[in-house]
């Protein structure tokens, strides 16, 4: 008989153990200061001036060098704050390193989220309004493109600068497009049977498995583009009210889930999609493992760099009225609420967006790229005039039509875009409505029924949030 | 006399030895407790702390950024409500379930053939351990390379023998599955710890059973198992604790940046939902709430092992 002690030993390790790995952090001694957004701005930012002398130290969270576009821009950045001393944490924004940051009363000065998150984080006065910022460093709000704007807008404050800009584009395999008797007008969406009828015509099985997949509708990552494309959207514009079970966003879903039927349903689909070497020569359009689908701009790079000669063809995505269309996406800073040094952070945030810094590291790209050879395809940023500025100097015809017309449909694409508006429940609602859509991919739930759950669950979660915004 | 007075408490000489021996024990208990105090410090502030803070966040609404508001039992009742409580819990218990015992056998039977391996145990004992240095991100990744339906390793080597393999990674029937076997691939360190256990055997014993005519599964089942049950147990408890709180190679290889999130259902275990809560959608106080919930599940199981035990479990030196 083993003694009561070990028992109670291992009792407690377990209840150690388990808690332990569970517990969720520290207090939150200077959340106090939180409580009031408006507060810490004005507690923190006496002098935003273009002349005024900057001191002390500067930490940033969310940011990597690495090519020549991030490091020539961080090294203007940081020259035009000097004598700040700056410290980088390299990497992709850490949500759980910054709210530990945060609770410790230690946050970094400035961050690098995507828009997406901008409205959670100033919804819960983790980040400050940026007027004061703007106003004092003299940044021109207008320059920046719309629809960036209005997603990192809170309920009319400025809380964030956009940084690039991601757009979606029609990508296909030139060669299939040719076999099945089809052109980029079948497959660019302005018609969803045309999709259909390109999809049947392009896909293949091999011994019963998927080889060519004939369309992807990229599901679930692009129902909303699929939504504003039919007409509808997912939210409305003040941010308050989900549109989920909206006709026009089931019909979209239904549309997009029913292209993957056609070619023996999602898992077989998704199957084959990941075993593509994406990011290799090896990828599905070189390798004539897909036939189309809508995907962001920033790949035609990769696919320029890995399969220069791949069959490749581009144009704009459209909606149903032939328009071109396009969901924006993309980073943006911000200044912590607490930050100790706001003055150098909102310099810095004006540097790095501004077109003569934008237009210096666009160049060097454009030498590198050059140098091996390679076209300019360009850069998308969240500054309107930066980017026709890069355009109108650096964009050049290549001499292959196929690269060209990429480039084209990107700059289309980017006066065409739409985005999500800021709100306080935006991990909650997009999880809301990717798991609705995931549900009907795996056949648990039809379309209506999903999107019916979705909308409970996305809205019970908005008016929580709201409710907790209004009440301060 | 003198037998008298020695052996009388009250004696002079006698408490002077009783007071030097209880000085020299406090001497040693001070100095014990001095090197100890790295430890208890670490254990006061990195875990005893946050376990009790944790507790009180479970009764607050805290997003991490702002004040905790207390709310009283609000968070455990909305977990009676949450669906995905429920889902995560199903997820979490079928996973575990099948996890453990799987593991527990594979680490055992290739203990016994490592034990079997003589001079070349060395080698093996490496090769089966150096798995468990792969980072759990990695082995997440792995996992969508080997069980891709399409061209992954394991169709293709199941197709040698004809079996058309399932779509592991994108047919929710096959995910947890999938995870399941992955798991197996840090079997390594359960594997050194029963192979050590199993050197302890006394040879003697397997010497006696042969001359009484014992096969290798007698042997096996009458010796080798009950003599190693300790370790055995041991690595049952905390590999179930262990399955219980699994997150990051579910999370890496299904709900990760840049992924799809599709088989969220299938793979949505009780920590990921547990982090999602905390740290996606910033309601801390839930978060910890659902902490203290595993945490009284993990206690139940613990204890229903333990009192299981006491009847398979058998510790060298103790009667039975």
């Amino acid at each position: 008989m083993r003694p009561a002690p070990v028992r109670w030993l291992v009792l407690v390790a377990a209840a150690g153990l388990t808690l332990a790995a569970c517990a969720s952090g520290t207090g939150n001694d200077n959340a106090g200061d939180n409580d009031n957004p408006d507060d810490s701005t004005v507690e923190g930012s006496s002098a935003f001036d273009p002349d005024a002398e900057l001191s002390g130290n500067m930490t940033i969270m969310g940011f990597a060098l690495g090519d020549e576009i991030a490091e020539i821009r961080y090294d203007d950045a940081v020259a035009a704050i000097e004598p700040v001393d700056v410290s980088l944490a390299e990497g992709e924004l850490d949500i759980q390193q910054f709210l530990s940051a945060m609770a410790t009363g230690e946050p970094p000065d400035l961050i690098r989220p995507n828009r997406d998150q901008i409205g959670t984080f100033a919804s819960r006065g983790a980040i400050m309004p940026l007027n004061e910022c703007v106003d004092g460093e003299g940044i021109d709000v207008s320059m920046y493109r719309e629809a960036a704007v209005e997603q990192v807008t809170f309920e009319g404050q400025l809380y964030a600068i956009p940084e690039f800009n991601q757009v979606q584009i029609t990508m296909a395999n030139a060669d299939l497009l040719d076999e099945a008797g089809l052109t980029l007008d079948d497959v660019d969406g302005s018609d969803w049977e045309a999709i259909e009828a390109a999809t049947e015509a392009m896909y293949e099985q091999d011994g019963g498995r998927l080889s060519v997949i004939g369309f992807d509708s990229k599901l679930p990552e692009f129902l909303p583009l699929w939504v504003r494309a039919n007409g509808g959207q997912l939210l409305s514009d003040d941010g308050r009210t989900a549109h989920l079970d909206d006709p026009k966003v089931v019909e979209a879903l239904e549309w997009a889930v029913g292209i993957y039927e056609l070619q023996g349903g999602f898992g077989t689909v998704k199957a084959v999609r990941d075993s593509a070497d994406f990011f290799g020569n090896g990828n599905q359009f070189a390798a004539g493992e897909l036939g189309a689908m809508q995907f962001e701009q920033w790949y035609v790079n990769v696919l320029n760099d890995v399969s220069p000669d791949a069959p490749l063809a581009f144009t704009t995505a459209k909606d149903r009225q032939g328009q071109p269309i396009a969901y924006s996406s993309g980073s943006a800073w911000a200044i912590s609420a607490d930050a100790d040094n706001p003055e150098a952070a909102c310099r810095f945030i004006k540097t790095m967006t501004a077109p003569e810094t934008w237009m210096k590291a666009a160049q060097a790209r454009a030498d590198a790229r050059a140098e091996d050879g390679k076209p300019f395809t360009g850069l998308l940023t969240g500054n309107a005039v930066a980017d026709q500025e890069i355009y109108d100097a650096l964009v050049e015809p290549s001499g292959d039509a196929k690269w060209d017309a990429a480039i084209e449909a990107t700059y289309e694409a980017n006066e065409h875009t739409t985005s999500l508006p800021a709100n306080p429940a935006d991990a909650e609602f997009k999880t809301a409505w990717q798991d609705a859509v995931n549900r009907v991919l795996n056949g648990q739930q039809e379309p209506q029924a999903a999107m019916e759950q979705a909308q409970q669950e996305a809205q019970s979660a908005l008016d929580e949030a709201w409710a907790a915004w209004d009440e301060d | 006399m003198t037998a008298t007075t020695a052996a009388s408490p009250g004696a002079p000489s006698d408490t002077s030895a009783l007071r030097a021996k209880r000085i020299s024990r406090r001497r040693n208990t001070r100095a014990a407790l001095l090197f100890i105090s790295p430890w208890i410090i670490g254990f006061l502030v990195f875990t005893a702390w946050p376990i009790i803070y944790s507790g009180y966040l479970s009764l607050t609404n805290y997003d991490v950024i702002n004040d905790p508001e207390f709310i009283g039992l609000d968070n455990y009742q909305r977990m009676l409500e949450d669906p995905k409580i429920r889902l995560a819990l199903w997820n979490t218990f079928y996973f575990t379930v099948l996890q453990v015992p799987l593991y527990v056998m594979v680490s055992l039977a290739l203990a016994l053939l490592l034990y079997k391996a003589g001079r070349s145990a060395g080698f093996f004992r490496t090769a089966f351990f150096l798995p468990k240095m792969t980072p759990p991100v990695a082995v997440g990744i792995l996992l969508l390379l080997l069980f891709n339906g399409q061209d992954g390793l394991i169709n293709t080597v199941l197709g040698w023998v004809g079996i058309d393999g399932p779509a592991w990674t994108t047919d929710p029937t096959w995910v947890k599955p999938g995870l399941i076997l992955i798991s197996l691939w840090s079997v390594g360190s359960s594997v050194i710890i029963l192979l050590a256990a199993l050197q302890n055997v006394p040879q003697e014993m397997y010497d006696s059973a042969r001359v009484d005519g014992a096969n290798w599964w007698q042997q096996t089942f009458k010796i080798t198992l009950p003599m190693i049950s300790g370790a055995i147990f041991f690595i049952f408890i905390v590999n179930t604790i262990a399955a219980f709180q699994t997150f990051t190679e579910a999370y890496t290889a299904y709900f990760g940046a840049g992924n799809t999130t599709y088989s969220n259902d299938a793979a949505l275990f009780y920590v990921i939902y547990l982090f999602q809560q905390g740290f996606e959608f910033l309601n801390m106080g839930y978060a910890s709430a659902m902490a203290w919930l595993l945490f009284l599940i993990i206690m139940v199981f613990t204890a229903v092992q333990m009192t299981i035990s006491k009847r398979f479990v058998y510790y060298e030196g103790e009667q039975r």
